[in-house]
């Protein structure tokens, strides 16, 4: 079973969104749940957490960062991905809960967005705290716009708002007594330890979807295991959403960068063989 | 008797196989198979054939050899046994079928190497074409399969011969469960893996791939759409020592670094993209078969030192023997009465250390084994930069959540009848390591034989009361 690409979109440089067929995924999919593909027979199994779902597709957004990712952005409307597994994991927990701060950074924001949407209709009161490195990198502005009640957005380079991290405009949120009640938080895992650190500080709850290395996803093998509050889970079954204030940050770091040599010497042969892909 | 001793299978020399993934065990000639087959006493009351859990008529087969009359053979073989090219490698003969063989109770002689000829007919019957094989109208009713592991593909079969339409679904792009992501290429190649998916393919089975049934597609949905359901979906969850530093870098389950190299074939990174780490000094925690696979595979990766950490003694080793002296061969060390109690790390988390503490055997527990007692002040350590933790699996986290109804034992495996596979659920069966907790292929394919015949006449009895 194929899967095709119905529309590709490119979104920020090395940052490409899909619309790929699946109609199963499409009727099953709930916010915060994700996907597995694997491109082609040679190809590994990596997860991608599912933005949005219509009838027959569901909407995926990838940034180039190593062999696969590049291989996937180079892939054009028609084309198949070969394998594609979910959804996969454990929903978010929707709820009614007052004044809800979802902060996302980098490509994190894109699998915020159905969160957001599904706390709005929820009726809570949003904010949206978006941030990236610079302005070009600051992805679906305008989507979170028409979902939230209040946008925050924030670069590193002060290309686009304000200047600085999403740490930042939350303190300041907290400092103006506007106080989240609860908060989602996806982006780069150190941003999200941050993050969790001060909403541990301020006693609030903070889901934060972790994204370790994994290989199944499907709970047979541990390549996704967190320590959550002394406990071991595996992400792909028992998350990937945790509290954020009782994950080990600091290991899941340094797991995510067991294969650094790996990826960089397969990134290194692609980019090789495939010449310039500046383009990208 | 003439010959007391099995004729030898040849094997590939040790310094040839650890440095590729060939298969080791080479198989029978057909001079080979027609002398051992000659060995057998043609008992009259064949006692070989009550220690094979799927019942083979082993006499039979083994005179068609003897007659050389490999077609007959290969006949009788599959009339009870849908994978015989794999049961004939990975089966612990020794403990099943051949354990009974008479020969066997003689002083000084070898029973019948059942095994091997099995697989040489098997073999024989892979290289021929591909027969047309006679497809059973499917007019029955339909049957879910979940899993294509050993349990599921023998349901399949089973059910596919007996006029039912068979669709299995399974959560990895490839079928074979255990026997694509577990067992490694030199013990099981993955190509007869592949050939005995496709008879099965061939009796009319239908294969949806990358589901995982609780996750992808709600079981209520499986239940409304088919008449009855099989699980067989595995012991699949990997259980962790849990001792201090367990999730340092470099430490595997063997699940993990076993499906990477078989499944994803991260031997052949970066050809393939999938990775795996190769270091010089690899531990590999437990005894048992999986973990002999895990010490071998890192081995044919590299590593310079490859040591399997025991809590007992070689005595307690739950591994096949065979598999034992395949691994001394290829120089794989053993720690006898010894267990990891902490790994240690550096500045970037990947372990370099590990401090264990040496066991003595006190009294026999449940098991029947003698328990091990850690020696007070024995602790010691040794550098490692891999570990491997192969201590058992358990039931699959999916259970608890994706099949709503189910009753499980207190192990957390589905609680169904041993002799028929029937759950607490109407129409819902199941069996193999999910009922049984992790056991051997061919009782996985034996507990898919007794669901197979159970589930047909449910459907029979369903069928007559609509």
């Amino acid at each position: 079973m194929a899967h095709r690409i119905l529309r590709k979109r490119k979104l920020a440089p090395g940052v490409y969104e899909f619309w790929i067929e699946h109609e199963q995924i499409s009727k099953y999919a709930k916010p915060g749940q994700f996907l597995i593909i694997r491109s082609n027979e040679k190809g590994e199994r990596i997860p991608l957490t599912i933005v949005e779902a219509s009838k027959n597709a569901v909407r995926v957004i990838v940034k180039c960062i190593g062999k696969s990712t590049y291989m996937m952005a180079m892939m054009n409307e028609g084309d198949e991905f070969l394998d594609v597994v979910g959804p996969l994991g454990n929903p978010s927990e929707i709820d009614y809960y007052g004044h809800v701060t979802v902060i996302g950074g980098g490509v994190g924001i894109a699998p915020l967005l159905p969160i957001t949407r599904a706390l709005k209709k929820a009726k809570n009161r949003i904010t949206a705290i978006l941030g990236a490195a610079t302005a070009e990198q600051l992805i679906l502005k305008d989507e979170f716009e028409e979902t939230v009640d209040n946008l925050i957005l924030t670069t590193d380079d002060g290309t686009f708002g304000k200047k600085g991290l999403v740490t930042e405009r939350l303190e300041e949120l907290i400092a103006s007594g506007d106080k989240p009640d609860i908060i989602w938080a996806i982006g780069p895992t150190v941003m999200m330890k941050f993050v969790s650190l001060i909403a541990a500080r301020e006693n609030i709850l903070c889901w934060a979807s972790l994204n370790p290395i994994m290989v199944d996803g499907t709970g047979m093998c541990g390549a996704c295991r967190v320590e959550v509050d002394g406990h071991m889970k595996f992400a792909c079954v028992d998350g990937p959403e945790f509290d954020g204030r009782k994950v080990n940050w600091n290991e899941l770091i340094k797991r995510q960068h067991q294969y650094m040599e790996e990826e960089r010497k397969a990134l290194e042969a692609f980019k090789k063989k495939a010449g310039d892909l500046s383009w990208l | 008797m003439s010959r007391p001793k099995k004729v030898p299978m040849p094997e590939l020399p040790p310094h040839e196989r650890i440095v590729s993934f060939k298969e080791v065990a080479l198989g029978y000639t057909e001079e080979q198979a027609v002398v051992e087959a000659q060995r057998c006493l043609q008992c009259k009351v064949p006692l070989c054939i009550q220690g094979c859990p799927v019942g083979i008529d082993i006499p039979g087969f083994i005179r068609a050899i003897s007659e050389r009359d490999f077609d007959s053979g290969i006949k009788i073989l599959k009339d009870s046994n849908s994978l015989p090219a794999i049961t004939g490698r990975v089966c612990p003969q020794e403990k099943q079928c051949e354990a009974k063989c008479v020969l066997g109770k003689i002083k000084g002689t070898e029973p019948v190497a059942i095994g091997r000829m099995e697989r040489f007919l098997a073999d024989m019957d892979l290289k021929a074409c591909p027969k047309s094989v006679q497809r059973v109208r499917k007019n029955k009713g339909n049957v879910a399969v979940i899993g294509a592991g050993p349990a599921g593909l023998t349901v399949a079969g089973d059910l596919a011969k007996l006029g039912y339409e068979v669709t299995v679904f399974e959560a990895f792009h490839k079928a074979g469960g255990v026997l694509v992501y577990g067992i490694p290429e030199f013990r099981l190649p993955k190509d007869i893996v592949q050939k005995e998916v496709e008879y099965v393919q061939s009796l009319g089975v239908k294969f949806v791939y990358n589901q995982i049934i609780g996750r992808t597609i709600p079981f209520e949905e499986l239940r409304n759409e088919y008449d009855a359901i099989f699980i067989g979906i595995g012991a699949g969850a990997p259980r962790f020592m849990g001792i201090p530093g367990s999730n340092l870098n470099n430490i595997y389950s063997a699940s993990e670094f076993l499906t990477r190299v078989n499944l994803m074939r991260a031997n052949r990174f970066p050809e393939y993209d999938t990775p795996v780490k190769i270091s010089d000094r690899v531990a590999v925690i437990g005894a048992g078969n999986v973990s002999m696979d895990a010490a071998r595979t890192a081995k044919r990766l590299g590593a310079k030192e490859v040591t399997i950490i025991y809590r007992r003694s070689e005595a307690e080793m739950p591994a096949r023997l065979e598999e034992y002296h395949h691994a001394l061969e290829e120089e794989i060390k053993f720690f006898w009465l010894t267990q990891p109690v902490e790994y240690i790390g550096d500045i970037n988390n990947n372990v370099r250390k590990m401090r264990c503490v040496r066991m003595e055997l006190g009294s026999p527990d449940e098991s029947g084994r003698r328990r091990p007692i850690p020696i007070e002040g024995s602790e010691f350590e040794i550098e490692i930069d891999l570990v491997i933790e192969a201590i058992g699996q358990k039931a699959n986290a999916v259970l608890k959540t994706g099949f709503p109804g189910l009753k499980l034992n207190r192990w957390g495996y589905i609680d169904a009848d041993p002799e028929t596979g029937q759950t607490n659920l109407e129409g819902v069966f199941a069996g193999g390591d999910i009922v049984t907790g992790a056991a051997t292929v061919i009782e996985a394919m034996g507990a898919g034989k007794k669901a197979a015949k159970a589930i047909g006449e449910y459907l029979l009895k369903a069928s007559k009361a609509g």
